[in-house]
């Protein structure tokens, strides 16, 4: 597989189109709404983990906060749509924006941070969040926010007979997630990422570029998971502080990529692809009691793919990159 | 208070400062020590206090052994190193909430009559709950002994010459392994002891350990990660802030204060207060 990277890239495009494909047609073949509801999830999981991916995997900024950004997305288009009467679509818009900009302004103090300080200010910032949330009684305090139907349409973004445009709004959300990546990939902050990745002191020299290419990084992956949280909202019309902002949240949308290969452009579809079909059916199948079995099963799972393949599943697939140097 | 956040710091601050490893199972750590002194008070009625040692030496066993079976394994990691390190402990976080929530079932446990349970001190005027009281001098205690440990005997020096030359200590014939797994232990030990006290006066219950691990990765940082004395003085300071905090701002609201004040910390001294490196 010695391919040279503009054929790679390529490559990459034809087989995302043909995923796509495959699985717009795949509503036609699967009726059981239970299964298309986990579909939905991994699509959306699967967006989410791309997007953290961004800023995480490729710049290597690990955020364990960006349930914040989820969370905002997600309280923006409810919270405009309830009070205000606001279309969905905007409140994503706005969402989606308010989560970038905010993104920007904590990159300032931020991107100075270093390692586990970096990590645990991400933390710290998204509890805030989650606390101020939790007590502010007008959006509804810790009881949450119940989106209230208006209709069966796209213009409302509800749908009531059938999942399917939620189905494909994930999918749509999800490619563009993709294609953002890959148009990135091969860009010049593509390039200061991996710099400041691989080689941080040799990074700083470059200084200003570095850090407006981190910027970049925190916006674009801010802004596709707030847009991934206004879906949620109007997906399941409740949301609680706890569910769309906890720390829980923040993980659950760094495994896909962490699973699947951090870094990697295919990394968080792949590993959505096993981790949320898996988490939901442990769930389902021998969560039920409430015994945590769901959580051992997971745990160790976590635990023993983290060990085995640092660089993820997709590292099965490419031997060839992996004996020779780290790109 | 603050000086059990010092506490349940200090152990995590070791490991941080041995090997550059956080220990994201930390506060479940937190709690298995609680549910192992709660068991040995409703089965074998041995108040917390006196089961503080028990408890320490077995959490020392079980920290040594998490060394040894995963985290020895994620240091080895080229790639992400990172990345392998949060994510293998944080899964051994989720087993281990769910083999509480599997065993002891998520009901609220507490500790109904113990020695020291609901009762108070006046030193001065000031009524003080034993419980605390006596947590903080564990603390200190504890403390104390770290200190002594790290800095006069033989074990406590070849743990700062692991940390601070891997490859020339294995020259001079000192198991870097052993070392470490006895370094987890001794974290591991310094929680137990914490939760031991703690089960006194906290509910007990699976995710008990989430809610206090935040701040003590918090009182880490604030510290300094590496920095033993300096995840001590953290402590302090955090509670005194969850203090002054709750006087202003309603009771849900305490933790804000904490955070704010981390955030404050390392953006003036990126590196914590104490921090060295």
């Amino acid at each position: 597989m010695d391919m040279n990277f503009a054929a790679r890239r390529r490559r990459d495009l034809i087989i995302a189109a043909v995923l796509t494909g495959i699985a717009a047609l795949a509503p036609l073949f699967i009726k059981d709404v239970y299964v298309q509801n986990i579909l939905i999830l991994t699509l959306m999981y699967a967006a989410l983990s791309q997007s953290w991916n961004i800023l995480s995997g490729y710049c290597g900024q690990i955020s364990l906060g960006h349930a914040l950004y989820f969370g905002i997305g997600a309280y923006t288009t409810s919270l405009l749509f309830t009070k205000f009467g606001v279309l969905p679509w905007f409140g994503m818009l706005g969402g989606g924006v308010i989560a970038a900009l905010i993104a920007m302004a904590l990159g300032y103090p931020f991107f100075r941070l270093r390692g586990h300080y970096f990590v645990i200010a991400t933390i710290v910032i998204a509890e805030i969040g989650l606390l101020l949330f939790q007590n502010w009684e007008w959006a509804g305090a810790a009881m949450g926010i119940t989106v209230p139907i208006r209709g069966d349409s796209w213009l409302k973004f509800q749908f009531l007979r059938t999942k399917l445009p939620y189905f494909y709004f994930a999918l749509a959300l999800c490619c563009l997630a993709w294609f953002v990546t890959w148009w990135l990939e091969d860009s010049k902050w593509g390039f200061w990422w991996r710099a400041v990745k691989d080689n941080p002191e040799a990074a700083e020299s470059l200084g200003v570029v570095v850090f407006n290419s981190k910027m970049g990084a925190a916006a674009v992956s801010a802004f596709l998971v707030a847009i991934g949280g206004a879906f949620y909202a109007q997906f399941l019309a409740y949301i609680d502080p706890e569910s769309v902002m906890g720390f829980q949240f923040s993980l659950l949308m760094a495994l896909p990529a962490v699973l699947g290969g951090i870094g990697t452009l295919w990394g968080p579809v792949l590993g959505a692809a096993i981790l949320i079909p898996m988490t939901e059916l442990t769930r389902s199948y021998i969560g039920g009691s409430g015994r945590g079995v769901d959580l051992i099963v997971y745990g160790t799972l976590i635990v023993l793919i983290s060990l085995a393949l640092p660089r993820g599943l997709v590292s099965l697939f490419s031997r060839s990159k992996a004996k020779g140097a780290t790109r | 208070m603050g000086l059990l956040y010092g506490l349940i710091a200090v152990g995590l601050a070791l490991i941080f400062g041995l090997m550059d490893v956080v220990n994201f199972a930390h506060g479940e750590f937190l709690m298995i020590a609680m549910y192992a002194s709660f068991f040995l008070f409703a089965f074998f009625a041995i108040d917390p206090l006196l089961s503080a040692p028990l408890v320490a030496a077995a959490l020392f066993v079980f920290g040594a052994v998490v060394y040894l079976l995963i985290v020895r394994f994620a240091m080895r990691a080229k790639a992400n190193a990172g990345m392998v390190q949060i994510f293998s402990t944080f899964g051994l976080a989720i087993v281990m909430r769910g083999l509480a929530q599997f065993f002891f079932t998520p009901d609220y446990r507490s500790i109904p009559q113990s020695w020291l349970g609901g009762k108070t001190i006046s030193v001065g005027g000031i009524f003080l709950p034993e419980p605390q009281l006596i947590g903080a001098l564990v603390s200190i205690l504890a403390f104390a002994g770290l200190y002594f440990f790290i800095h006069r005997t033989d074990f406590g020096r070849a743990l700062e010459a692991t940390r601070e030359d891997p490859g020339a200590v294995a020259l001079v014939g000192i198991d870097k392994n052993r070392v470490f797994a006895l370094g987890w232990g001794l974290g591991a030990a310094l929680v137990g002891l914490a939760g031991a006290i703690m089960a006194v006066f906290f509910y007990i219950y699976p995710d008990v350990g989430a809610s206090f691990a935040l701040i003590a990765y918090v009182t880490v940082a604030l510290g300094g990660f590496g920095s033993v004395f300096g995840a001590f003085a953290g402590g302090i300071i955090v509670g005194l802030v969850e203090a002054i905090t709750a006087l202003v701002l309603p009771p849900s609201l305490k933790s804000v204060g904490i955070y704010a004040v981390y955030l404050l910390v390392v953006f003036v001294r990126p590196r914590g207060l104490f921090g060295s490196m």
